[in-house]
């Protein structure tokens, strides 16, 4: 009697292609996105993230097509960051068949994007996109100790991330997607601190994400407040199903689908 | 061939309904023409984003009175999300009070709930009697809406709780409608159009 606890495979996508870490066996073209799509929804994802790191602008058609394509196979939610600049980079993403989209770097350098876009299409469509690093002495720190960064962890934008989360529901957003920089790749879990603190100040979803790397990531994410949780990796290598990520859910008693 | 229209008033993802309700086997068209609207076997009204804004893009293309007309003639119609809140008497966003088209009785206010929007996966309780969820009634659909309606009487009401108990699809006559989005929500989703469709 509960909504599910969302388990959420993430495909990086270049140029209409999936790249990073993928290791399917039984596809016809495993860095077919629209074909990873199709093998996720059948193993119970509840919802699907493109990650679109196209870096010319002119490929942008390529992910419009994937978009197109995978919703024409795929009924389950699908969301799509990366690249989006203007609010008509919504409208086009959305007409292909995007049901959300995710907002990152574009909505740090100009925060009232984030508000045009909810008001244009409903915050149900946005989700802010924070990629988050624990500060270390040597650096200028934020009240939370969790900064915002942008160009993969790269780069750091002097924002608190804790902060940045509040000011994005404030803005509007319909959720957030927490990415971890200092989890993100380590499979050493996620990192439940950040996600506390986010949480307490915070009454949107909140997608959890870097870190995942064995089935009991998984509940003290859950635990911690988020109300999905994304993985790339683990999925792809087939180290680990969809179902593995729920099995363990279900048993520490959180709904799943 | 079935035929159904969605009604295009606006932009949001269109896509995803019309492929969905193509697998049904109906012949869809999305689009704002009216008399499209008025002469297809089930008219799906869709809708996203915000009350007000979806009232204002149905009032644009006059679509408010084809969904009337065509339930004076006992033609089906079929909201979906947003679209089955504009078939309410008011909505009630950020303190506006909006006017929708007071088909079912009965607001449209926010949800109580810890977490707001309401988004993913939920169970539903069926009613006896409902031709919409019939084969899925134990099934979950996806629900992405910080919004609902709470008592609708005069209609086949089933309910889902988020925070608190509130109306995930109405069916009366042939008007019917979903909370949830059933094009999204994989097989479930398809059986329960299925079943709308196979009722036109």
């Amino acid at each position: 009697m509960t909504v599910a606890v969302r388990v959420i495979p993430c495909l990086d996508v270049d140029g209409g292609r999936v790249v990073k870490g993928v290791n399917f066996t039984d596809l016809v073209d495993a860095g077919d996105p629209v074909e990873m799509a199709r093998v996720y929804d059948a193993e119970g994802a509840d919802e699907l993230v493109f990650l679109d790191i196209t870096a010319s602008s002119g490929s942008r058609e390529t992910t419009y097509d994937v978009v197109r394509r995978t919703a024409e196979q795929v009924f389950i939610p699908l969301t799509v960051g990366g690249g989006v600049r203007a609010t008509d980079d919504v409208d086009r993403l959305l007409r292909a068949g995007a049901d959300k989209v995710g907002v990152n770097t574009a909505g740090i350098a100009r925060p009232e994007l984030l508000r045009e876009i909810a008001q244009r299409f409903g915050s149900q469509v946005l989700v802010l996109s924070v990629d988050a690093r624990r500060t270390t002495p040597h650096q200028p720190g934020t009240p939370s100790g969790f900064e915002v960064t942008t160009h993969g962890g790269r780069q750091g934008t002097g924002l608190d991330a804790v902060e940045w989360a509040q000011r994005g529901e404030e803005l509007g957003v319909g959720e957030i997607l927490l990415n971890s920089m200092d989890a993100d790749g380590t499979r050493r879990g996620y990192d439940v601190e950040l996600l506390r603190a986010v949480r307490a100040v915070v009454s949107v979803p909140v997608i959890a994400s870097g870190g995942a790397g064995r089935v009991e990531d998984f509940v003290p994410a859950v635990e911690a407040g988020a109300d999905a949780v994304l993985a790339a990796s683990v999925f792809h290598f087939g180290q680990m199903h969809i179902g593995d990520a729920k099995g363990a859910l279900r048993e520490a008693g959180f709904a799943v689908r | 061939m079935t035929s159904v229209v969605v009604l295009d008033y606006g932009s949001g993802n269109l896509r995803s309904a019309e492929r969905a309700l193509a697998r049904t086997g109906a012949e869809v068209t999305v689009t704002a023409d009216l008399s499209a609207a008025a002469d297809c076997d089930g008219l799906v009204v869709p809708g996203v984003g915000a009350f007000a804004a979806c009232m204002r893009g149905l009032n644009a293309v006059r679509g408010g009175t084809v969904v009337w007309d065509r339930l004076r003639k006992q033609r089906p119609v079929l909201g979906i999300c947003v679209g089955m809140q504009i078939l309410f008497e008011r909505g009630l966003e950020h303190g506006e009070e909006t006017d929708g088209l007071g088909i079912l009785a009965g607001d449209v206010t926010r949800l109580h709930a810890p977490v707001v929007p309401h988004m993913g996966w939920n169970t539903v309780e069926v009613p006896d009697g409902s031709c919409l969820f019939k084969g899925v009634e134990d099934q979950r659909f996806y629900f992405v809406h910080s919004y609902a309606a709470r008592e609708v009487p005069d209609a086949l009401v089933t309910t889902a709780e988020h925070g608190e108990r509130f109306a995930a699809a109405v069916e009366r006559g042939v008007l019917s409608a979903t909370q949830f989005h059933p094009e999204k929500s994989g097989d479930a989703g398809a059986q329960l159009l299925h079943n709308w469709v196979r009722s036109l």
